[in-house]
């Protein structure tokens, strides 16, 4: 069960917030990563707010009877720390101590702090997909059929490992997984596919032996039935790859659509007119 | 001199395999990665025990130690096999991230470490891994002397809650230490007590430092000898207690002398108790192809080595 459940409405309401929370976090301390955070919005919020089986308290480590989450791209921390808070891990004041010191919320997710919700940290790109796999296969040695989940980049799909854990999760049949890439099609130097390209990935992910799904991550009317249609896909013998097209900075128009907000904080006067962009019913800033 | 006699000679890694089987049979929470070296690492035994708990990676040792991480979610307690080098410098990232600052309880366990390799040569004879594991936080880096001593320490480090390095290796050596000894991390065994010198060794240099107790024996040298299986958390009053009473140390180890146990040690006497120090391991420089002990004798790592170590400490006292 979904301790929230929200309808699609209640969900582009939360998405909203959570939009706000980024840009005015990363805005704080002029630092962070804010486009691919907006690009993966919808997907935490569909995650966090209708799709996972988990309970926000008390956090347990283990997760044994809840579905679990890995961000293996980490820099994308302050859509994760907006959605954790606002689904119920830790107070949503807490997240004015992003990047700061003495904060649980780090630059990139971290267990050291004990951060409620975050169970391995990630930064250094490319192996989140290897611990995903290793806690899929505890959750089978345990019999617990819940679900991982897991988010990566694009351009992170340079890192060797990810394949080398790719090649191991087809072969060793794990099928209680569900590996999403966020395809923004964009990196730190410029377009994915100018700087290594990625070329077809349903191609790769199939030839890898993987169940390969397509989404619109920026539409909840298709995204929804998506995640669904992903888990319907687990436990038939293959790992589930959901390529999911996003547009960086989704939500502030001067921000959609290019590298240059990867990890790039708005100054007073583009904060302001990205709020204004993100208007919700009632707004509950932190 | 004490004397240590042994029955046989075995290697430090079958050491390894028989406690791994031990901890299959008392721990169901143990499972084992291999990453394409099963036989090397003596696994053989656990895999055909306990086929559902023993996972066979490939030779894929980044995501080796990112599926051990992932494992330890759930309560598993993960041991991952290969050789010093794949265990350590190739994956260092992934185990100072997923595993160690994420605090993960994942047992590397590597085999093959140091010169006693052997024919293969520098490419596989790591020298670096302890300094590597020891300057990462949380980590523990156990480097046991013998098979007793490799069994009782894997046994051990499963009920340890945390990263632990486990180094190893390829040779057969003397198999002198009690089969039913009870392995404390982080307490150093005192071999020999003496008084004019204290040698403190690691891995396969405490048999060697047991054979220059010997000699130096016959030279009126009455040498305190200390096995130091743990490198990190080092045994820090077992140290300063032995040298305060002999006044200089000799430390010994299959390693570079850049961060490794004369390292550490070095680190402890000079904020403490600062003491004329001799190292015996080798001096910043790659190893080569031969038998193990053409290199332990090219390398500087023989017993006479030590022995010499100790009269160059004893007299700059």
């Amino acid at each position: 069960m979904n301790p929230h459940n929200k309808s699609i409405d209640e969900l582009k309401q939360i998405a909203a917030q959570v939009r706000r929370d980024i840009v005015r976090m990363v805005h704080a301390v002029n630092s962070g990563h804010p486009g691919g955070s907006l690009g993966c919005t919808d997907y935490f919020v569909s995650l966090y707010f209708s799709v996972m089986n988990y309970k926000p308290q008390p956090f347990n480590m283990d997760g044994e009877g809840e579905d679990l989450f890995f961000l293996s791209n980490g820099h994308i921390s302050p859509v994760w720390y907006s959605v954790l808070a606002r689904a119920g891990f830790f107070e949503v004041a807490e997240l004015a101590t992003f990047r700061k010191i003495n904060s649980r919320l780090q630059g990139h997710p971290a267990t050291e702090e004990g951060l409620p919700g975050i169970r391995v940290a990630s930064g250094s790109l490319g192996q989140g997909l290897s611990v995903a796999v290793g806690a899929a296969q505890t959750k089978k040695l345990n019999k617990d059929n819940n679900l991982v989940y897991v988010l990566m980049g694009d351009g992170e799909l340079g890192e060797g490992q990810v394949w080398e854990a790719a090649m191991y999760a087809a072969h060793n049949k794990v099928d209680n997984l569900i590996a999403t890439v966020d395809r923004n099609y964009q990196q730190i130097d410029g377009g994915t596919e100018e700087v290594l390209a990625l070329g077809d990935l349903r191609a790769k992910f199939e030839a890898f032996g993987w169940h390969v799904l397509e989404a619109d991550g920026n539409n909840f009317e298709t995204l929804l039935p998506a995640l669904e249609e992903a888990k319907k896909a687990t436990g038939n013998g293959k790992p589930v790859m959901i390529l999911m097209n996003t547009e960086m900075g989704f939500g502030v128009d001067f921000m959609m659509g290019s590298h240059k907000w990867h990890g790039v904080a708005p100054n007073d006067e583009q904060l302001e007119i990205a709020l204004q962009q993100l208007a919700v019913q009632q707004a509950s800033d932190y | 001199m004490k004397e240590y006699p042994y029955s046989e000679k075995k290697d430090t890694r079958s050491g390894f395999g028989a406690g791994l089987l031990e901890l299959g049979r008392t721990n169901p929470n143990v499972v084992a990665l291999c990453a394409d070296l099963i036989g090397s690492l003596k696994m053989d035994a656990f895999k055909k025990e306990f086929p559902e708990r023993f996972y066979q990676v490939g030779i894929a040792e980044a995501n080796m130690m990112g599926l051990a991480a992932g494992m330890t979610i759930g309560g598993k307690i993960p041991f991952t096999g290969t050789f010093a080098n794949f265990s350590t410098g190739r994956v260092y990232d992934q185990i100072r991230q997923s595993i160690a600052y994420s605090g993960k309880n994942v047992k590397i366990c590597a085999s093959h470490a140091g010169l006693t390799l052997g024919e293969d040569g520098a490419t596989h004879q790591i020298l670096e891994d302890v300094g590597m594991m020891k300057m990462l936080p949380h980590m523990t880096v156990i480097n046991p002397c013998d098979f007793n001593q490799t069994k009782a320490a894997t046994i051990a480090i499963a009920e340890y809650e945390g990263p632990v390095y486990l180094r190893f290796g390829r040779p057969a050596v003397p198999n002198f230490t009690p089969a039913d000894q009870k392995f404390e991390i982080g307490k150093a065994v005192m071999l020999n007590e003496g008084t004019d010198v204290t040698i403190l060794a690691t891995g396969h240099l405490v048999w060697k430092a047991i054979e220059a107790g010997h000699k130096l024996a016959e030279k009126g040298i009455n040498a305190e000898i200390i096995n130091i299986h743990t490198i990190k958390p080092l045994d820090d009053a077992a140290i300063l207690a032995s040298v305060g009473k002999t006044k200089c140390v000799v430390t010994a180890e299959e390693h570079q002398l850049n961060g490794g146990l004369g390292d550490s040690v070095a680190q402890l006497l000079g904020r403490n108790l600062p003491t004329p120090l001799e190292m015996v391991g080798v001096n910043d420089s790659f190893g080569e192809s031969g038998t193990p002990d053409q290199l332990m004798e090219k390398y500087g790592l023989s017993t006479d080595n030590i022995v010499a170590a100790a009269e160059r400490a004893i007299s700059r006292k």
